[in-house]
């Protein structure tokens, strides 16, 4: 067999400008298909939860870990400088809008791309190359519905729950950064941090979790799906997903704020 | 074993080409293969046999040519046709493929627990009947990290049976197995077409499983069918490439 001299594989990027157009079709692409397949029986039902499982639970403590290390220093460093003003009491107010608007939703989702995103993005990938995926399509099946709508679907619905957790996680660790300095009843704690939070600004930011989600599932499995062959296309692929998803939750994010600052 | 005679054409792939970039892998593949009967591929490695095999399946889509299944255009039929007649057809992969997440019940019983009409009785003692077949009923409950190597290709064969494919796709079914176990392959195979009338083409180094279970050979060389004919008069043919696949010395 001829032996051809191998490219050196970097992490791969989109080189060109067509490669990095083809990228964002696929990924369209690939958006548009989970949507029509998510609707259409028959359901792979115990993949789902599996993956509920898989994606949600198991991600849970590092979630968890996170958002209180967040409202705990979040709180701890402000009380200082706000006190300076005689503004100390607006600090668990101050802690809460941060944390359920932006600093939750994106941490989060950046954590869970990189756990998440890498993850389907490696398994799907060596399941491509060593030919699983295929062997699945030619048995009849469809691989589509059976992989990639069960995480992509398991990844939009896990997130937002994981992010309102670790909201709440925060907020708790804010509480008790608070009593380090003097004590507070947890329910005078509540009702402060909540004075100036409104409905109008909580939809916008769980709403964008679930696309947060989507699209760190969708990356994962676009990545995984279409990796090439040999066994460093599956390093590729899971680099790949973490680095776009990362990506496309910052973008998302951004782009979902100026949309929300216009609606409410 | 003897040309088999009917005329009733199952497979018929002509004028198949396909490159890689600017590998050209095939240049001209025409094959036909009849209900019942065993044709097995010879060639060296690399010269594209499973690619053959692949374009025929639908997970490489050919440069030019056409492929006729069961008498329908396989390259331009709708997915869902195609899914439906892919459930007639078994592919064995060089590699097994099993699904390594799950148990070797759950990789046997993938495909049937999905059929659109599928009811509980159709999977009664039938994994255990092709996990018989391939001498592994004793590993139905492991995962397929615990096999060896040998053990996956049997699983992998004993699933790819449990749909009761019309044709049967093998790529290299007895590489990388002991002889006693190649042997108890190749009379699988023979039984499978004896049995249920089943049409196999088969990739094969080995020349053994070769000489029992073809009823035609053919010899791919630089991308196109350089030899056709029986066992018999292959292993004396007169061009020295195709009669080196005969000797063993
Ligand atoms: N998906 C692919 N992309 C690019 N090149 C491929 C692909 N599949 C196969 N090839 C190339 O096609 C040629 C034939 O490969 P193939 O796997 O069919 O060989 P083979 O005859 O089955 O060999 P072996 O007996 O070793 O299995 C090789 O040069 C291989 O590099
Ligand atoms: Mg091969």
């Amino acid at each position: 067999m001829e032996v051809k001299p191998k490219k050196k594989q970097k992490l791969k990027l989109p080189a060109s400008s067509e490669e990095f157009f083809q990228k964002i079709a696929g990924l369209a692409s690939f958006a548009v298909k989970f949507l029509i397949e998510l609707f259409k029986p028959p359901y792979e039902i115990n993949e789902t939860l599996k993956q509920f499982f898989m994606i949600g639970y198991k991600s849970f403590p590092l979630v968890a870990i996170t958002g209180f290390i967040i409202g705990l220093t979040l709180t701890l460093q402000s009380i200082p400088t706000l006190d300076k003003f005689g503004a100390a009491s607006l600090v668990p107010s101050m802690v809460a809008l941060a944390v359920i608007l932006e600093i939750g939703p994106v941490i989060t989702s950046l954590i869970f791309a990189g756990k998440i995103g890498s993850g389907i993005g490696a398994e799907l990938g060596s399941m491509k190359v060593t030919e699983q995926i295929d062997s699945m399509e030619v048995s009849g099946t469809n691989p589509f519905k059976y992989l990639v709508v069960t995480r992509i679907f398991a990844a939009t619905l896990m997130l937002p729950i994981l992010v309102i957790l670790a909201d709440a996680i925060a907020l708790f660790g804010g509480f008790l950064a608070i009593n380090i300095f003097d004590y507070t009843s947890l329910k005078t704690y509540l009702v402060s941090a909540m004075a100036n939070i409104t409905f109008s600004d909580i939809i916008p930011a769980v709403t964008k979790t679930f696309l947060f989600g989507m699209s760190i599932g969708v990356v994962g499995c676009y990545e995984g799906y279409n990796a090439s062959r040999g066994t460093e296309s599956v390093g590729i692929a899971a680099n790949t997903a973490v680095v776009i998803s990362s990506l496309m939750v910052i973008l998302i994010d951004m782009v979902m704020v100026q949309l929300a600052s216009i609606i409410f | 074993m003897s040309e088999v005679k009917n005329d009733d054409e199952i497979l018929s792939v002509s004028k198949l080409k396909k490159s890689f970039g600017s590998n050209t892998v095939l240049s001209e593949v025409d094959l036909k293969l009849k209900k019942g009967e065993t044709v097995v591929i010879l060639g060296r490695s690399g010269t594209g046999k499973s690619v053959i095999l692949k374009c025929i399946i639908g997970l490489i889509f050919p440069d030019s040519g056409s492929i006729e299944i069961f008498g329908e255009d396989f390259l331009s039929i709708k997915q869902a046709e195609k899914s439906k007649l892919r459930i007639r057809i078994g592919f064995l992969f060089q590699s097994g493929a099993l699904y390594d997440s799950m148990t070797v019940r759950q990789n046997l019983e993938f495909p049937i627990i999905r059929q659109p009409d599928y009811k509980k009785s159709d999977l009664s003692g039938k994994v255990e009947e092709m996990l018989e077949n391939v001498g592994l009923v004793e590993a139905i409950d492991k995962m397929p990290s615990e096999l060896s190597g040998g053990m996956q290709k049997r699983i992998g064969l004993a699933r790819t049976l449990m749909l009761e494919p019309e044709i049967i796709l093998y790529d290299e079914p007895t590489t990388g197995l002991d002889p006693v176990t190649s042997n108890e392959i190749s009379h699988l195979i023979l039984d499978m077409q004896k049995k249920l009338d089943v049409s196999s083409l088969i990739v094969t180094h080995d020349m053994q499983c070769a000489k029992l279970v073809s009823n035609r050979i053919v010899v791919l060389k630089d991308g196109k069918f350089a030899a056709e004919g029986t066992y018999e008069e292959l292993e004396k043919s007169d061009d020295e490439f195709v009669r080196g696949f005969f000797k063993f010395e």
